[in-house]
């Protein structure tokens, strides 16, 4: 079953132009700056903002990406063994402004894992997190600086992101998980 | 063992998981391991090169996970292999040499593991002198146990990291009808069995060398086999051509006398020298578990040649074990039976 359309190819590539902006406004000019992508849909996420802020203010950003699944704390609670996509931060990230890069913000365990992680290369600056969709339900004190869209959902909702580099076609959709989750399984 | 499950995902969303799941909770040796599941062991150690190429090559990915460490037998390099492996991913680790612990006061093997057990070990990794012994531990201990050799019988952490360093190193890295050739003292190598296992499963054309006496009953086991499976007691017409030479050691401690007339001997017709080497392919990829006897097996000049992946094989060590400890632990907390 597909799911309800919230965001089309002309949202995300809105979202993304406008999120590039914030950032550099966020920061008065590029300086210092690093994007990094969280696995799998952050990273690419993580180009077009770098490909926007060089078409805009002709700065040319270093992109990570970063794989958090050693970071994990639910390494019993999936079911198989997660794939590693692989981390590359080829850039010093010592004295840097870190832009984190994810394609949904729900629990906040994915950048509580991704801030562990980066702290394990160098000491950064700052770290700012930039998210396509902000679905709610936070368990842990974080939150957003550049949100794509804002999407209030129920925890019986999956938020799915499709992206061209990973997916043949950009758009953000909510579908209802068709399985309840009550038996202690791991959603979907 | 079971691990009650919270019904909160702890991660926003479920990560994107490997189509073979990993089944083991024990790793006793690699004959009962699929291709997939051979596959899956070399993509979670690239994951792991990638971990120690980092600043800081340490991941939290096993905090709380007590590692024990008990070897009957000397070593080095798996030891510490191990030890730096479950260390880099946050293990807590106690190291047991046997000759030190109650075993010298005649604790019986099933003891001392219920009281390594009882002293909150989640993961055993063992070195025994005799063939079988992981296998009765891993009868009565609750958690995972690896075999870091048994005898003459498995040493699977080294065919893996022997697969591993094999395939970052031939073209393509694939192993599909190259010429592998296990030179030396086959009979006593733990090694070789478990490099045959794994080498046979990935295709190679594996043949085993060495004088007669050491390699008694592998005759019976070329002439069992397909294809892929050659048995040879003279050197040169072994390495000829051949895309890999793995050199074993020369057991002295396991060597029951008559089987070699002297080592002067085994170096001058078997000894993997430069001279020999040119029969070989001249891309030959050089290989010695270790440690070794140079001058015997393998000449010092031949140990440090630019086609010499022995060092590789020891660092390339480090991460495979990282890769098992990761892949059983998680088996382990998702309550795998064997």
């Amino acid at each position: 079953m597909t799911g309800r359309r919230i965001m089309a190819a002309e949202d995300v590539r809105r979202a993304t132009t406008r999120i590039s902006h914030e950032i550099v406004e966020k920061q008065a000019g590029t300086d210092g700056l690093v994007l990094i992508g969280i696995q799998r849909r952050g990273v690419p996420l993580a180009h077009r903002i770098a490909a926007s802020i060089l078409e805009h203010e002709g700065a040319d950003i270093p992109v990570g990406a970063l794989d958090i699944t050693f970071y994990r704390d639910d390494l019993s609670l999936v079911a198989q063994q997660p794939i590693v996509k692989g981390t590359q931060i080829p850039f010093d990230l010592n004295g840097r402004t870190v832009v984190l890069v994810d394609d949904v913000l729900y629990t906040g365990r994915t950048i509580r894992a991704a801030m562990d992680a980066l702290i394990d290369f160098g000491r950064p600056q700052a770290i700012r997190l930039a998210v396509l969709v902000d679905r709610g339900h936070r368990e842990l004190p974080i939150r957003a600086d550049h949100v794509g869209k804002n999407v209030p959902t129920s925890r019986e909702e999956l938020v799915k992101v499709s992206l061209e580099e990973t997916d043949d076609e950009d758009a953000v959709e909510i579908e209802r998980l068709a399985v309840a989750t009550a038996a202690g399984g791991v959603r979907p | 063992m079971t691990v009650a499950t919270a019904p909160v995902p702890a991660v926003d969303a479920p990560p994107e998981t490997q189509p073979v799941a990993w089944r083991h909770r024990h790793l006793l040796d690699v004959d009962g391991l699929t291709r997939a599941e051979l596959d899956l062991v070399m993509g979670t150690t690239d994951a792991m090169r990638e971990v120690l190429a980092r600043p800081i090559p340490k991941v939290p990915a096993l905090r709380g996970t007590n590692v024990t460490i008990l070897f009957y037998e000397a070593s080095t390099r798996t030891r510490v292999s191990f030890e730096v492996a479950a260390k880099n991913l946050s293990c807590d680790v106690v190291n047991i040499a046997a000759s030190a612990s109650s075993v010298s006061k005649g604790e019986s093997l099933v003891d001392t593991v219920r009281t390594i057990e009882a002293l909150g070990a989640h993961m055993l990794v063992m070195r025994h002198g005799v063939s079988g012994a992981p296998y009765l531990a891993a009868e009565v201990f609750g958690g995972s146990v690896l075999n870091g050799g048994d005898g003459w019988h498995a040493h699977p952490s080294q065919a893996l990291l022997d697969l591993y360093t094999l395939r970052s190193r031939l073209p393509g890295g694939s192993l599909e009808g190259r010429k592998v050739v296990i030179l030396g003292d086959v009979l006593h190598s733990r090694v070789a069995r478990s490099n045959i296992w794994t080498l046979t499963a990935m295709g190679a054309d594996l043949w085993v060398c060495g004088p007669a006496t050491l390699l008694r009953g592998f005759d019976a086991w070329a002439s069992r086999g397909a294809a892929g499976r050659r048995f040879m007691a003279t050197s040169d017409a072994a390495l000829s051509d051949a895309d890999v030479v793995m050199a074993l050691r020369i057991q002295k401690e396991r060597m029951a006398s008559g089987l070699l007339p002297s080592l002067r001997e085994y170096a001058a017709r078997y000894g993997l020298t430069a001279e020999r080497l040119r029969a070989a392919s001249p891309d030959v990829v050089i290989m010695h578990p270790g440690p070794m006897n140079e001058g015997v097996e393998i000449a010092p000049d031949v140990a440090v040649d630019a086609r010499s992946v022995i060092t590789d094989q020891v660092t390339n060590g480090v991460a495979v074990r990282m890769a098992l400890l990761y892949l059983l632990a998680g088996a382990r907390q998702r309550g795998a039976g064997a």
